[in-house]
């Protein structure tokens, strides 16, 4: 362990906007990219599902 | 579309030659591999990545030149990395596009851009933070520096173009043209800091030699590189899939997946 304390760690030897600047944002846009994956994957999943029912409505004749 | 060659009982020619690796390389076999895939690589990235920035967080010593503002190298090197090996894959997925005419190639490509763009920001976000504590300035028109930005715009106009092209065919293969004409700024950013003369400091490893880092600094490092990798693998399978559904959403094989009888 280098740090003495919590305080050192946070303050990281004066550099503390630069260090936390640079992991934070890392850290926040793989965040970002994996949610978005995740809400994209879901948005096409949910317009296939729709054009399907579309489709069987079609077949069947209208709505059920 | 044959659906027998799923089928191990009459993969036979697949047999011979190995595993049968090429019956993944169509979009419906790779679609639920991908969706097993990348929930376990996203495991192992974030255990790596935390494993890594820990150690050289919390454990590596303070370096005598720059003091604690160096720790930004356990994110910037690792991202810097990313953004090369990405933009490799992806003028390679371009290449087999362009030669096997595999549509799964092209999908790959496409989903590689965005998480190459984002490693190409991240590191040129984090050189910049790096930069004005230790050389003074957030920016410098260095070649090391210049060739990143070059890069970030290359993804940049590769997204663009897919974009601009309606055709999915043909924005593949102006895309895989793109991809393969700017794979030569890979190299240049590499060795730009033995090429010319560069405020950006050289490589600490490399193949020949000894590293000239602490050990526990290589290590976490290299920890975090690891994690990346696997983070930037788990995105761009999850993209793929993403993009494999997109494209081929009126195929019979979509219409019969099991996340979609409800």
């Amino acid at each position: 362990m280098n740090w003495s304390s919590w305080n050192d760690f946070i303050a990281m030897g004066g550099y503390a906007r630069y260090v936390w600047g640079s992991v934070g944002v890392v850290l926040a846009c793989l965040a970002g990219e994996w949610i978005a994956l995740g809400q994209r994957h879901r948005a096409i999943l949910g317009q296939v599902r729709l054009a399907r029912q579309a489709e069987s409505e079609d077949a069947q004749g209208g709505p059920p | 579309m044959t659906v027998t060659s799923l089928n191990p009982a009459t993969a036979g020619p697949a047999r011979v030659t190995g595993i049968g690796w090429w019956r993944f390389a169509s979009p419906q076999a790779f679609y639920p591999l991908g969706g097993k895939l990348v929930p376990a690589l996203f495991a192992v990235a974030m255990v790596l990545l935390a494993l890594g920035l820990a150690i050289g967080l919390l454990v590596a010593p303070t370096d005598h030149q720059q003091g604690e503002a160096y720790r930004i190298i356990f994110v910037h090197v690792p991202a810097a990395w990313m953004a090369m090996v990405i933009y490799l894959a992806m003028a390679f997925w371009g290449a087999v596009g362009l030669v096997l005419n595999t549509r799964l190639s092209f999908m790959a490509m496409q989903a590689l851009a965005p998480t190459g763009a984002l490693f190409a920001f991240l590191c040129l976000w984090t050189g910049a933070l790096w930069g004005k504590p230790t050389w003074g300035a957030w920016w410098v028109w260095d070649a090391r520096l210049t060739s990143v930005l070059i890069l970030l715009f290359l993804y940049i106009s590769f997204i663009a173009l897919q974009s601009a092209i309606d055709d999915p065919r043909r924005a593949d293969r102006a895309g895989a043209v793109l991809a393969l004409v700017g794979v030569i700024n890979v190299p240049v950013i590499f060795f730009s800091v033995q090429w010319w003369n560069t405020l950006h400091q050289g490589s600490s490893i490399g193949l020949r030699g000894a590293p000239t880092m602490a050990p526990t600094m290589l290590l976490g490092m290299l920890v975090s590189a690891l994690g990346l990798w696997a983070y930037a693998i788990a995105a761009v399978l999850r993209r793929l899939r993403c993009i494999v559904l997109e494209r081929e959403r009126h195929a019979d094989w979509v219409a019969q997946l099991p996340e979609l009888r409800s």
